[in-house]
């Protein structure tokens, strides 16, 4: 297939970008999203220009990487999917299509594509752990768990944080990847222990590094490449406060 | 505490408790206002009792205060959320169809619903409380006099071209807040963490059902006195 891709071009995170479209012959419909880039690169390099800079690694939808805002949806025309497992038999012969980097005001564009996702890390850092003194492997059911708790907390923690909840959020609200981190650890008897002071914490960092104000419209939901449901967010929302009345 | 109330959900818990209480009021409000369904008598003995019942009156800066507090706290976040957003806009947004229209429009439905509500204040709460009209003669009813208010409400909608157009603007108001309760009804419920898997499915339906019935509520008055109060 024949196609254009009209690419977000930004030298670095202090210049002006602007859009840049380029033209791709004999593309296979059965090529990855990602292979087609690759392909693109190979004749930006072979022509002597600047490839576009993307972030990309286990190219098996797990790591969560690959951030593209594609056709106007974060990891393009799918659902539950990362955009390595975006295949470019969704498009049709002859398409344009248009490819931005995530924009948030909590995630800066680096170069092209890339962007500075560590404000979710800083989030982690302020409390999505539980502390535990090393040792042995602990028994296995010594702690008795029932299949739904960890049914939900499992759901919660296939959260990859790539950042699609944030790219698509009309406020930029973070609340689904807190709400994941949170739960995934509040279900379960290990991290009740330290569940009050996680949630205010996570909140509180969150917050400070820009994001938005969650106003459950549940775009978010309908983007994460894991399924996850803004359920979660009811219960960060009742995490939180009940820490907040505990205080 | 004062971080916890600073904090997004803590200003987001203001919203959902004052939206609680607004959602009561318009509920009371309608209840009361169906009775201009049944006459005069009924009408003006339900108005007076709003107007002289020690409860309400307690209430109503009470009201006020949580309207004031709705807005103030919808300001604050909706800023700090275009802010959040970033300069730099998508090029390319494509509508997913699964965030309703008015869960994305909520500040400028409830912009619009306050800009009726000045509007309704101007027509009735101003009058009765303070300029008073040339249409509230007192009124006997029971051998108590009072006011009547009966006369105020049906003669706005029956003010000829006027009437017609405040008719027309008391509807659309009744249709733009069913638009807002559609979204704020089970949003408050989610907001104070009372939502899960089934819960949200019912909360929508009940908080749908609910805004239509006050959109239809508050549509069928003006309507009803065009026809029946000439």
């Amino acid at each position: 297939m024949n196609i254009t891709v009209k690419v977000w071009r930004q030298k670095d995170a202090n210049s002006k970008g602007n859009f840049e479209s380029y033209k791709l012959n004999d593309i296979t419909p059965d090529s990855s999203f990602l292979e087609m880039m690759d392909v693109l690169n190979e004749q930006l390099l072979a022509e002597g220009k600047e490839p576009v800079a993307y972030d990309h690694d286990c190219r098996e939808g797990i790591c969560g990487m690959c951030s593209m805002f594609i056709n106007g949806r974060a990891h393009g025309p799918d659902t539950e999917i990362t955009t390595c497992q975006l295949h470019m038999r969704k498009f049709k012969d002859g398409d344009t299509i248009t490819v931005e980097p995530w924009r948030s005001g909590g995630f800066p564009i680096i170069k092209d594509l890339m962007v500075d996702r560590s404000a979710y890390d800083k989030i982690l850092q302020a409390g999505g752990y539980i502390s535990v003194n090393t040792g042995g492997v602990p028994d296995a059911n010594a702690i008795p768990i029932s299949k739904e708790a960890s049914d939900e907390a499992m759901d919660a923690a296939t959260c990859i944080g790539c950042g699609a909840c944030v790219a698509t959020c009309k406020n930029s609200s973070a609340m689904l990847f807190v709400a994941a981190k949170v739960s995934q650890l509040a279900l379960l008897p290990q991290g009740k222990v330290e569940a009050t002071r996680r949630a205010k914490a996570m909140i509180a960092r969150m917050d400070e590094l820009g994001f938005g104000n969650c106003t459950n419209t549940g775009a978010c939901e309908v983007e994460c490449p894991k399924g996850i449901s803004i359920t979660h967010i009811a219960r960060l929302n009742r995490e939180f406060l009940c820490a907040a009345v505990k205080e | 505490m004062s971080n916890v109330v600073s904090s997004s959900i803590g200003k987001k818990f203001f919203m959902s408790i004052t939206g609680f209480f607004l959602v009561v009021f318009v509920a009371v409000h309608l209840t009361a206002n169906l009775s201009l369904l049944f006459g005069p008598r009924a009408f003006n003995l339900v108005s007076n009792f709003m107007g002289t019942n020690p409860i309400i009156q307690v209430m109503q800066p009470i009201l006020a205060l949580g309207f004031i507090v709705h807005i103030i706290y919808a300001s604050i976040l909706t800023l700090q959320n275009q802010k959040a957003r970033g300069s730099e806009k998508y090029a390319k947004v494509a509508n997913s169809h699964q965030s309703s229209w008015a869960s994305k429009n909520m500040y400028v439905l409830g912009g619009l619903v306050l800009v009726f509500l000045v509007l309704h204040l101007i027509n009735f709460f101003w009058k009765l409380k303070v300029t008073g009209s040339p249409l509230l003669n007192e009124v006997n009813i029971d051998g108590e006099k009072m006011e009547n208010a009966y006369a105020l409400v049906a003669g706005l909608f029956n003010a000829g071209t006027i009437g017609y157009v405040y008719s027309g603007l008391y509807i659309l108001g009744a249709i733009l807040l069913g638009f807002h309760l559609s979204h704020g009804f089970w949003s408050a419920f989610q907001t104070i963490g009372w939502s899960n898997d089934k819960w949200r499915i019912r909360l929508t339906v009940i908080g749908n059902l609910y805004a239509i019935a006050i959109a239809l509520g508050f549509a069928i008055i003006p309507i009803f006195l065009l026809i029946f109060a000439k």
